[in-house]
């Protein structure tokens, strides 16, 4: 299981604060604590609010990578920000967070994934929005996954999305999330890998780290490669250490909880 | 249409384990690295395996109560660890294993210090690298252990065993006199993965640890040792680092205990074929070191291994 911390993100007010102050300390701290916790990446998402997103890319790319090597998953609307964050980028091999399955949208980042030698992540919704079972996204990442593979994209380099939302909102959601993880491995040999936005199911509900734990454990069951998620959660990361366990990628030992979950 | 032979691509590597001078004081000590492996054994099509694995012969710090075909294949020797340790470099030995079967309670109880100084004498001796096994009594290994890998401090040792349940005294004494430790499990993954876990803690990662999963000779267990090593070693091509380290068996010792083993009379020492028939089947589930008894066996194994990789006598 890859984690993808996900605290370097202006919807959080203390990094929204800090990118404003362009003050790197507690960015430098979120991307240590985030890394020692076991992420494998660490998104990096400038936030809503900022006037300029092109510009407060780089400096954050900086500033991360002057205290940490782990390599970076730039997540941003516009892909102008994107290529910026891509150009700061010095260490390790980031992905690009991400692409819907629009064909314009998707040959664009495609390509810049491939200028950048990237890994992509392709959410599995276009303009009509978000589709409410697993058939339609199943469709569309048999799009994705097509239009990448002529392309001539290393499919190992691609993370198919299929787009978790709030269990409070859209309960029907989760169980098609589930199910497209499951029958997305069918569509391409090497199977397609998975990512999720692990901290949207439960967003705007109570017991969050609760939902999101029993949902990560239902997901990793499924075939899930990634999450991006708040690896800051002991519990969750303890979680991620038993399901590997259970589902038999990793060598049983009575220490299955001391070694960090990076993978 | 060509046909192309499936390849197998292995992300992991077997560590390295150096030990014998290593950079220590003692410059004039030859050193021996194991492991490095990135495919299983032999399959170099498949990825890099850049040592090829060690004989070590054992030497015992007192006289062994040996059947006597093995026992005469040393003579006087038996009584001198010196004498002996140089007879098996003679005969081709790349490691000498020093068994310090007299610090047994029931065996000599000898001290600490007794054994500090013979392995002083045994290191002297010889210019390869040294393994030092305890006796087998967890209370009296934990105290000869500090003064032992003191002595041998500069030449990086490989001692032990350690294993789950008495590790911490061995271990933090290897740890300051920077040997390498043998972690022992019995034929047990799961354990052996556990007991790494625990090493690590102790700072003594992959390249500090050799393996030993526990040898069964030929006959009695010979397959469940080959597939835990099995096992081992996948995890470890794997990418699992808890499991990545070298492996050593326990080859000779192990035959010669077989009732088999001893049996005369015939034209064929029944010894030395169950030694080697052990070594050479455990070589090929990933063995690294593996440590005999008789002369015979030790030339045998080594021209086995000359044999399978092309290369020259080492």
């Amino acid at each position: 299981m890859i984690l993808i911390g996900e605290r370097i993100n202006g919807l959080f007010r203390d990094v929204a604060a800090a990118i404003q102050a362009r003050d790197p300390v507690p960015v430098q701290k979120l991307a240590i604590a985030q890394t020692e916790a076991g992420a494998a990446y660490l998104d990096v998402n400038a936030g809503p609010a900022v006037d300029d997103p092109a510009a407060v890319m780089p400096w954050l790319v900086r500033v991360i990578e002057e205290v940490v090597d782990t390599p970076l998953c730039i997540d941003a609307a516009k892909p102008e920000a994107i290529e910026a964050g891509l150009k700061a980028v010095t260490k390790a091999r980031p992905i690009i967070n991400s692409t819907t399955a629009d064909p314009e949208r998707l040959a664009r980042y495609l390509d810049m994934a491939r200028a950048y030698d990237a890994r992509l992540i392709a959410l599995t919704m276009n303009r009509q929005g978000v589709s409410r079972d697993a058939a339609d996204r199943l469709a569309l990442a048999m799009e994705i996954v097509v239009a990448a593979d002529e392309a001539g994209f290393p499919l190992d380099d691609l993370f198919l999305d299929p787009l978790v939302l709030p269990v409070n909102v859209g309960q029907e959601h989760a169980w098609a999330v589930l199910e497209t993880l499951r029958q997305v491995k069918t569509l391409a040999d090497p199977p397609p890998r998975t990512v999720i936005g692990l901290s949207n199911i439960s967003q705007g509900c109570p017991h969050r780290p609760l939902l999101n734990r029993a949902f990560l454990a239902m997901a990793m069951a499924s075939g899930l490669d990634a999450a991006i998620a708040d690896v800051l959660d002991e519990e969750l990361v303890a979680t991620v250490s038993a399901g590997r366990v259970l589902l038999g990628r990793e060598i049983y030992s009575d220490a299955f909880l001391r070694p960090a979950g990076r993978r | 249409m060509s046909f192309e032979t499936y390849r197998e691509q292995w992300r992991g590597r077997v560590s390295e384990v150096t030990v014998g001078a290593a950079g220590g004081v003692n410059d004039a000590r030859k050193s021996i690295t194991v492991g490095g492996a990135g495919a299983l054994p032999f399959i170099d099509i498949d990825g890099p395996i850049p040592h090829r694995p060690a004989v070590a012969a054992e030497v015992w710090d007192v006289r062994p109560d040996w059947p006597a075909p093995l026992a005469m294949a040393y003579g006087a020797v038996l009584d001198d660890p010196v004498a002996w340790a140089q007879k098996c470099v003679r005969d081709g030995a790349d490691l000498i294993c020093l068994r310090l079967a007299g610090a047994d309670p029931e065996a000599g109880d000898a001290s600490p210090e007794a054994c500090a100084a013979v392995v002083r004498s045994v290191l002297g001796a010889v210019d390869v690298p040294l393994i030092i096994l305890g006796c087998g009594s967890d209370e009296k290994d934990n105290l000869i252990f500090p003064a032992v890998c003191a002595a041998a401090e500069g030449a990086r040792c490989l001692v032990g065993p350690v294993h789950k349940d008495n590790y911490r005294t061995i271990a933090a004494a290897a740890k300051v006199a920077g040997h390498a430790v043998i972690a022992q499990s019995p034929v047990d993954v799961n354990i052996q993965k556990q007991l790494a876990v625990l090493l690590e803690e102790m700072e003594l990662g992959p390249q500090d640890v050799v393996f030993d999963p526990t040898t069964g000779a030929l006959g009695y267990g010979l397959d469940y040792t080959y597939s835990v090593m099995e096992r081992i070693r996948l995890a470890a091509l794997q990418g699992d680092r808890h499991l990545s380290s070298p492996l050593v068996v326990f080859a000779g010792y192990e035959a010669w205990r077989a009732k088999e083993a001893g049996l005369a009379g015939g034209s064929v020492d029944q010894g030395v074929v169950w030694e080697v028939v052990t070594a050479t089947a455990l070589l090929h589930a990933g063995a690294d070191i593996v440590v005999l008894l008789h002369p015979n066996a030790v030339r045998a194994v080594k021209r086995y291994l000359r044999e399978l990789t092309g290369e020259a006598a080492a």
